[in-house]
């Protein structure tokens, strides 16, 4: 059985936020408070890889002057629970060959690999990636934005940017909070007609606020 | 194979016409009935509350069709290749009980009232001259007077919001002034107007243009239907196209029908069948318009290969199954676009949809909203404007809709001045239009041509080793010059709804799986007033075998601008009535 892997942060490394633990658990890493380092388990990447794809993801979608980006909202733990879950081996994607993977893009993606082996290739040629300057790290993506994996890893981060906190990214609603959007809420008719021109933001609420003591089923948890 | 005792009615599919069509036969006949469905039974409304959830529910499409079973393949013309399209994007279709109507965003217009005779018209105002090279455009073998009626009937029972702009001839100040006459008011008032709306019904009157609410099939007030059925006013959440209702106030089979058929003990539904053939009785003669069919054999919830006579047979599964079972049970001639010759497969369309990005000061607070919150022009619908020196025929609708944005979707739209998609400068200002991007969208016909139709793919397979259905389809130019002249028309209205920058709508180029269209996808098994010119007589019957019937939108000759749910349910009503009063004391052709 393969040793199990885990993502290992230091509180400085992530510049003092808040990240979701796989059971879920809210732990908050304060960059102030004296370093403290948390093991976050993975379920299918390495933590190398890990390491490179969270520098990846951060490029992405920076944490900077305009917000919190992609570390913060967990998009790595994200991206590894899809991967470890029926979409990283493609149970929904019709995967009979013949392949032609240079078919034109009106047909979509027509390769073989599935994406947990687009991400363990792409991976592999990012080794080594958090050693490098961000500058280098972003003559390095632009050198892939043509590949299925940079299409994958683009479509990922924003998925783990602004997915229910369900799915381990958008921790504690931060990608929603950029945007303004409240989550799953039951009601706006007393809104919907309001507020013309102004913004009109309630407080976000996740789908395990909004039914509380529900068990709830992530596709990455299914088969 | 295992023979299961006869029953009278097999439908095969479990969704708005299948369902439709049981609920009908049980409450008005003694009929027992078999309604087969692929997928499994509705979701509860706790787990469509559950399934407010953008990742699972819109980005990797949970409740629709599963690629892994079952998919088509696609090509422009029959000098390409065709690949499998592995993973559906461009239109979703469902999967269950209730099917694609269970996700669907309950837009409810009718057609224009001359698509029923778009050939006949066409000719009689322009000249044959006037269509479009390669058409294959042909009437209905109806007429508007004749559908009318099941409309109005539909609107009372599916629960139809809306604001009559023609009724019976008398044009409404604030409806449609160019739909075709109604005749009664939607039963239910308009919904709630977003701001965005606001902002397109100013903008349209300020350009003449005439503005209306769209209709929907989602309750605007607390509504008790036709069948005596409650069900509650929308919140308008947001959580409306691509995802269940989970308080019950857009029509789903699920609430609208399913209630009705569970009291009928003459119908029972099985999930988990996926019908494979459609059995012909060979001793019978097609040839001779009196050839019958016997039942079908499906795979049971077990896995196990089974045959159920029937008396009667109702293909109801989407656009795509109903022409490939057709395909596969050889009912019918399969269409041979060298030669013209055979008519199943043909004149496959889809809907032409284009959106301006427009970038405003306010923001639009998106996230509210659902299939009630729309605001239309139809003043360039059909063949509402003169096309007498334009280069093509036809047109579309216009609209600003608050259907409810989620952020996966939504996120990322920026003005052309930021070249990237990702990194600092466009994340910094996805951000900040993330609410304030809007504008009008066009949506077209699509006509039908020679040279767009479905047959049987020689190489890719289903899961049991079924050859898929191939789709040979690509946008040709009465699309091109439609939608160039439509784009100018689209900003202006986007620029005078305050847009202080526009990204145009793009072009049409070639037919794209990459993009959402619409799940609108009409032809294959089309309906003609004579055989050699569709599969189904008028009233959805096949011509070749009486006693079967093929439902849905599979027997459009060609696709109107607006969504299909509405005339899909009218003509299965149509049909229905047909059979109990008709076909059922008298079995034979209905015409």
């Amino acid at each position: 059985m393969k040793r199990r892997q885990f993502l290992v942060l230091t509180g400085a490394s992530i510049g003092g936020t808040i990240v979701y633990s796989l059971d879920r658990r809210l732990s908050l890493l304060s960059a102030q408070e004296k370093p403290q380092t948390i093991r976050i388990p993975l379920r299918f990447l390495t933590e190398n890889e890990a390491l490179s794809l969270t520098a990846a993801v951060g490029r992405i979608f920076p944490s900077d002057e305009s917000g919190p980006g992609a570390k913060e909202a967990g998009v790595t733990i994200f991206i590894d629970r899809q991967l470890a879950g029926p979409w990283g081996r493609d149970a929904h994607r019709y995967t009979h060959g013949p392949f032609n993977e240079n078919a034109p893009p009106e047909f979509g993606y027509q390769g073989k690999a599935t994406p947990r082996e687009i991400y363990r290739a792409g991976l592999k040629e990012l080794a080594g990636f958090d050693q490098l300057t961000p500058e280098e790290q972003d003559k390095k993506l632009e050198q892939i934005e043509k590949t299925p994996f940079f299409a994958l890893l683009h479509k990922n981060t924003i998925e783990g940017m602004f997915c229910d906190p369900l799915h381990g990214g958008n921790v504690d609603m931060v990608g929603w909070q950029l945007v303004g959007f409240p989550g799953p809420r039951m009601s706006y008719a007393e809104d919907v007609d309001k507020h013309f021109g102004e913004a009109f933001r309630p407080k976000p609420m996740s789908l395990s606020e909004l039914l509380p003591g529900r068990k709830l089923h992530p596709s990455e948890e299914g088969q | 194979m295992k023979r299961l005792p006869s029953v009278d009615v097999v439908i095969i599919g479990g969704g708005w016409t299948g369902l439709l069509m049981a609920k009908e036969l049980g409450l008005r006949t003694p009929l027992s009935v078999v309604v087969l469905e692929r997928g499994e039974k509705p979701r509860s409304m706790a787990a469509l509350a559950e399934g407010m959830d953008e990742l699972d529910y819109f980005s990797r499409t949970r409740a629709q069709q599963d690629c892994s079973q079952e998919t088509v393949t696609l090509r422009h013309n029959p000098g390409e290749s065709a690949l499998p399209i592995r993973q559906l994007v461009s239109f979703l279709p469902g999967t269950g009980v209730g099917g694609s109507g269970e996700h669907w965003g309950a837009a409810y217009p009718r057609l224009q009232h001359d698509m029923f005779e778009m050939y006949s018209r066409t000719v009689e105002r322009y000249g044959v001259e006037k269509l479009p090279e390669g058409h294959a455009i042909q009437d209905w073998g109806i007429t508007w007077s004749e559908i009318e009626p099941y409309y109005a009937r539909m609107e009372k029972l599916v629960g139809v919001c809306g604001k009559a702009g023609n009724l019976q001839g008398r044009i409404i100040e604030g409806g449609d002034p160019f739909e075709g006459p109604r005749s009664t008011e939607y039963p239910m008032p308009p919904g709630k107007t977003a701001y965005i709306c606001t902002l397109f019904h100013d903008a349209a009157k300020g350009l003449g243009y005439h503005p209306f609410p769209t209709s929907s099939a989602i309750n605007t007030v607390a509504f008790k239907n036709s069948e005596g059925i409650v069900r509650p006013s929308c919140f308008y959440c947001g959580y409306c196209g691509f995802y269940g209702c989970m308080v019950g106030a857009k029509a789903h089979p699920s609430n609208t029908l399913l209630p009705i058929i569970r009291k009928q003990k003459s119908v029972s539904i099985r999930t988990g069948s996926t019908v494979r053939r459609i059995l012909r009785d060979t001793s019978t003669n097609s040839r001779a318009k009196n050839g019958k069919v016997r039942g079908v054999t499906y795979i049971d919830a077990t896995g196990e290969e089974v045959f159920q006579p029937a008396d009667l047979v109702f293909l109801c599964s989407w656009t795509f199954d109903n022409t490939r079972l057709l395909l596969l049970s050889g009912l019918g001639d399969p269409y041979d676009p060298t030669m013209g010759k055979g008519t199943l497969g043909r004149n496959l369309t889809h809907q032409v949809q284009v959106s301006a990005q427009g970038f405003f000061d306010k923001p639009f607070n998106r996230f509210m909203g659902g299939g009630t919150t729309g605001t239309r022009i139809s003043d360039f619908e059909g063949d509402v404007f003169d096309h007498s020196t334009l280069d093509f025929i036809r047109g579309g609708s216009m609209s600003g809709l608050a259907g409810g944005a989620q952020p996966i979707t939504a996120f990322g739209v920026v003005p052309l001045s930021v070249k990237k998609r990702w990194g600092s400068e466009w994340k910094k200002a996805a951000i900040e239009y993330y609410d304030r991007v809007g504008g009008a969208g066009f949506t077209g016909e699509h006509i039908a041509y020679k040279s767009n139709f479905m047959d049987l793919d020689p190489v890719y397979k289903d899961r049991f080793g079924d050859p898929l259905v191939r789709l040979t389809i690509d946008w040709n130019d009465n699309e091109r010059k439609m939608v160039d002249y439509m784009i100018p028309k689209v900003v202006e209205l986007t620029r005078a709804m305050g847009a202080k920058e526009i990204v145009p709508p793009a072009q049409v180029g070639r037919y794209t799986t990459t993009r959402y269209q619409t799940t609108h996808v009409q032809g294959g098994a089309i309906m003609a007033g004579s055989p050699d010119k569709g599969v189904l007589n008028p009233y959805w019957q096949h011509w070749q075998y009486p006693n079967l019937f093929v439902l849905g939108a599979s027997a459009f000759p060609q696709q109107g601008s607006a969504n299909p749910t509405s005339t899909i349910l009218a003509l299965t009503q149509r049909t229905a009535d047909a059979v109990v009063d008709r076909y059922l004391k008298e079995p034979g052709s209905l015409v």
